[in-house]
C-alpha cells in the first residue's frame, strides 16, 4: 500500500520551496507514496515540512526539507519514518503546537483542504447540520452567547451584527466575507482560506441560514492568488455535494457563494469601502449611519465579517456557545489565531485563548529574535497598531487590556523588531502608508498624512526641535478625531506610540 | 486605435459578454481585461464604459483608484517587492534597493530589456519569512539581495 506523505500547499510553504520538495518526492518515490497537499501547520521556520505516516498510522514530521535533501532522506529511511537529524516526531508533541488551543484552526495542516469527505470526517459540517435544525433567532443567540467578537480588529460582537440583519424585513440580504487581509504581520485569514477553506464556506452558510441571506461574497485581496485557487476549489466541491446551492443539505434553504477579487487597496479592509468596491466603485468610505447591517451591499441588509470571525462559527454551532466562551479572559472570549511575524526565530501561527502575554508569545513561542539581538519594539495589530516597548510585554492579549495601554489587538498580528530599528523611520513609514492608501474622501486623512510625511522628514533631518514634536502631536489629534474611518483615525497610534516610547529616536542626530 | 488592435477589441467584447447580468461587474471585468491584455488601455476603458452603461470618467476613476490596475504596458514579468513593516523587520530595504539597482528602475518602471516591471506591495501575507517577493503570482520568502538575483536570473529566461 502506498505510504501517505503530507506536504503543505500553503503560500508561505511554497515560498520556501514546498512545491519543489513535493516534486522531488514524487520523482524519487512516486510509485511508493500517496502525496497529499495540505495546509500549513503554522510553524513557518520548519517549512517545507514533510509528514510521513508510520507503521502505527502516526504522522511523523521532518523539516525543513529542501528538494535537494530528498534523495538523501529517502536513503536514510524517510518512508519508514526512520531517525534523521531533520526528524521532528509528531507535530502534536512539539511544544510550539502542544501548547496551543486550536478551535478555528483545528483542521488546518491536517486535511486535504478541498476534500469534502476529509472535512466531514474531521467534524466539518456538523455545525451547519445543527444550525439547520434551529430557527434564525436561536442561531444568532448561540453566536451572541459564545462571546465571539469581530476578529478583523474592531471586536464588535458578531451576534449583535447578525441580529440587526435578521430583524430587517427585505426580500434580499447578503453575507460578505472581508478577506482583504492587508495588515502587515497578519496571515491567519490566508492560512485558513488555503488550509481549511470549507470551514469559511460553512461559517458563511450558517450566517446565511441564520439571517435569511441567500447569496454570499468573499472579497479576497489580489495579493492572495493561492487562496483564490483553494476557495474556488472548495466552493465547487461544496456545491457539487449539495452543501451550497438552491437546497442546502435538503433543507429547502438556498445559499451560494462567489469569490470577488480586490485590486490592491488597503482601504478595502474597512467594511463600507469594501462594499463600494464590490459594487464596482472607487472604494471610498461611506458615512455611517446607515450601518451595513441595515443598508449594506447594493442597499440591502448585509452581514459583513472577517474570515476568522466567520470561520469560528462552525465550531461554536458544533460544540455549543459555552464551549467556545469557556476559553479566554474578561470580555475577550474564545481563541485568537495569533500571527508571529517579523524578526522572530520561530515565526508562524499560534492559536491561543485570550490572556496569553506578549512576552510568552515572543519568547516561549517565538524563540526571541531571529537576529539574536534584543527585541526592542513590537507592533501589534497591523500598520494602525501601536508600537509596544519591552516594558509592556507582560500585557495579556485581551481587547480591553490593550486599549488600556493605548494599543490594539486588531487582527492578532505581532511584528517584532530588534534594536537596529529606527522608530522615527517607522513613524514616518506609518504616515507614508496612510498617504499611499488613503481613499481621499476626508481631509484629515488625505492631507494630514501627506503633511505628516513632510513633518517627519524635517524631524528626521534635525530641522525641528520640540516644536516639531508638538506639531506632530497636534496633527495626530486632528487625524484621530477628524477622520471618517480607522485609516486616518488610527495612523496616529503607531506614530504617537513611537514618539512616546522611543523619544530618543526622534531627537537623535543622523 | 493606436494602442489597441481589433483583436483586443474582440477580447474586451468577449469579457463584457461573459459578465453580462452580473451584480457589480466592473472589477471582475477590469481584472479579466488586465489578465488577458496585461494592462488596461484607454480604448478598453471607453469600450467597457459603453458596455456597462457607465461614463468613461466612472471607469477611469475606478481604474486609477486601485494600485493593482495598470494603464501602461508592462514587461514580461511582474516583480512585487513587499515593503510593509514585517518585511522591514527583515531588512527588506536592502532587497528593495537591490531590485531597483539591478532592474535600473524605480517602482512602476520596466527594465530596459522589457523583462521585468517592478512594483511595490504592501504585505504579501508571508510575514514570518520575509523579505517577501512575488513574481507573476509565485511567492518567494527570505529574499536577500543574493536570493533575489537567483530568482530573477531564473525568471529572465522565461
Amino acid at each position: 500500500m502506498a505510504i501517505r506523505i503530507y506536504v503543505s500547499r500553503d503560500a508561505a510553504a511554497q515560498a520556501l520551496g514546498a512545491d519543489e520538495t513535493a516534486a522531488a518526492l514524487l520523482a524519487a518515490a512516486g510509485a511508493d507514496i500517496e502525496l497529499v497537499r495540505v495546509g500549513s501547520r503554522g510553524m513557518v521556520w520548519l517549512e517545507p515540512l514533510v509528514e510521513v505516516t508510520d507503521a502505527a498510522g502516526q504522522r511523523i514530521a521532518y523539516g525543513p526539507v529542501m528538494a535537494e535533501q530528498v534523495t538523501e532522506l529517502l536513503g536514510a529511511g524517510l518512508l519508514q519514518a526512520a531517525a534523521h537529524p531533520l526528524r521532528l516526531g509528531r507535530v502534536e508533541d512539539m511544544p510550539y503546537f502542544a501548547k496551543q488551543e486550536r478551535l478555528t484552526f483545528a483542521r488546518v495542516g491536517i486535511i486535504d483542504p478541498v476534500s469534502v469527505d476529509e472535512y466531514v470526517a474531521h467534524g466539518g459540517y456538523e455545525g451547519l447540520k445543527r444550525a439547520l435544525t434551529l430557527d434564525g433567532a436561536t442561531i444568532v443567540q448561540e453566536v451572541t452567547d459564545s462571546g465571539l467578537r469581530g476578529r478583523g480588529g474592531a471586536a464588535f460582537p458578531t451576534g449583535i451584527k447578525w441580529k440587526t440583519v435578521l430583524q430587517q424585513q427585505t426580500a434580499q440580504k447578503y453575507v460578505v466575507c472581508n478577506a482583504d487581509e492587508g495588515d502587515s504581520g497578519t496571515f491567519s485569514d490566508r492560512m485558513l482560506m488555503e488550509g481549511d477553506p470549507l470551514c469559511l464556506v460553512e461559517g458563511m452558510t450558517i450566517a446565511g441560514v441564520a439571517v435569511g441571506a441567500t447569496q454570499g461574497f468573499i472579497y479576497l485581496r489580489s495579493e492572495y492568488p493561492h487562496a483564490q485557487v483553494a476557495l474556488e476549489q472548495a466552493i465547487a466541491a461544496a456545491r457539487s455535494r449539495g452543501y451550497l446551492g438552491r437546497d442546502v443539505c435538503g433543507s429547502g434553504k438556498a445559499f451560494d457563494l462567489e469569490v470577488r477579487m480586490g485590486a490592491g487597496a488597503y482601504i478595502c479592509g474597512e467594511e463600507t469601502s469594501l462594499l463600494e468596491s464590490l459594487e464596482g466603485n472607487r472604494a471610498e468610505v461611506r458615512y455611517r449611519p446607515p450601518l451595513p447591517a441595515i443598508k449594506g451591499l447594493f442597499g440591502q441588509p448585509t452581514v459583513i465579517n472577517n474570515v476568522i470571525s466567520l470561520a469560528s462559527v462552525p465550531v461554536i454551532l458544533q460544540r455549543g456557545a459555552a464551549h467556545y466562551r469557556d476559553f479566554g479572559m474578561g470580555r475577550s472570549r474564545g481563541t485568537l489565531p495569533i500571527q508571529l511575524a517579523g524578526n522572530l526565530l520561530h515565526g508562524g501561527l499560534v492559536e491561543k485563548a485570550f490572556g496569553v502575554t506578549l512576552r510568552e508569545l515572543l519568547y516561549d513561542f517565538g524563540g526571541g529574535s531571529a537576529s539574536g539581538r534584543p527585541i526592542r519594539a513590537v507592533q501589534v495589530g497591523g500598520p494602525l497598531g501601536a508600537y509596544i516597548p519591552e516594558s509592556q510585554f507582560d500585557t495579556p492579549l485581551d481587547y480591553e487590556a490593550f486599549t488600556a495601554i493605548g494599543a490594539l489587538v486588531g487582527h492578532g498580528g505581532i511584528v517584532a523588531f530588534d534594536d537596529t530599528v529606527d522608530m522615527a523611520h517607522m513613524a514616518r513609514y506609518a504616515m507614508e502608508f496612510c498617504a499611499a492608501e488613503s481613499c481621499g474622501k476626508c481631509t484629515p486623512c488625505r492631507i494630514g498624512s501627506t503633511r505628516g510625511v513632510e513633518l517627519m522628514d524635517r524631524i528626521i533631518d534635525g530641522k525641528e526641535g520640540q516644536g516639531g514634536i508638538d506639531q506632530l502631536t497636534d496633527l495626530c489629534e486632528t487625524m484621530q478625531h477628524g477622520s471618517l474611518c480607522g485609516l486616518g483615525g488610527m495612523t496616529p497610534f503607531p506614530v504617537m506610540s513611537a514618539v512616546k516610547h522611543f523619544a530618543a529616536d526622534f531627537a537623535r542626530k543622523r | 486605435m493606436a494602442e489597441i488592435d481589433s483583436e483586443h477589441t474582440l477580447t474586451v467584447d468577449r469579457i463584457l459578454a461573459a459578465h453580462a447580468g452580473r451584480l457589480g461587474p466592473l472589477l471582475p471585468v477590469l481584472h479579466d481585461v488586465q489578465n488577458q491584455l496585461g494592462w488596461i488601455p484607454s480604448e478598453a476603458i471607453a469600450q467597457i464604459a459603453l458596455g456597462l452603461n457607465l461614463s468613461r470618467a466612472d471607469v477611469h476613476g475606478v481604474v486609477s483608484f486601485y494600485h493593482h490596475f495598470r494603464t501602461h504596458p508592462v514587461g514580461r514579468h511582474i516583480v512585487q517587492v513587499c515593503r510593509a513593516e514585517a518585511c522591514q523587520a527583515w531588512n527588506c530595504q536592502a532587497t528593495e534597493a537591490h531590485a531597483q539597482k539591478r532592474l535600473g528602475v524605480d517602482y512602476g518602471g520596466t527594465s530596459a530589456d522589457g523583462c521585468f516591471t517592478l512594483e511595490a506591495a504592501y504585505c504579501l501575507g508571508n510575514c514570518a519569512a520575509g523579505p517577501s517577493v512575488m513574481v507573476d503570482g509565485k511567492l518567494y520568502g527570505r529574499v536577500t539581495p543574493q536570493r533575489l538575483d537567483t530568482v530573477l536570473d531564473d525568471w529572465s529566461k522565461r
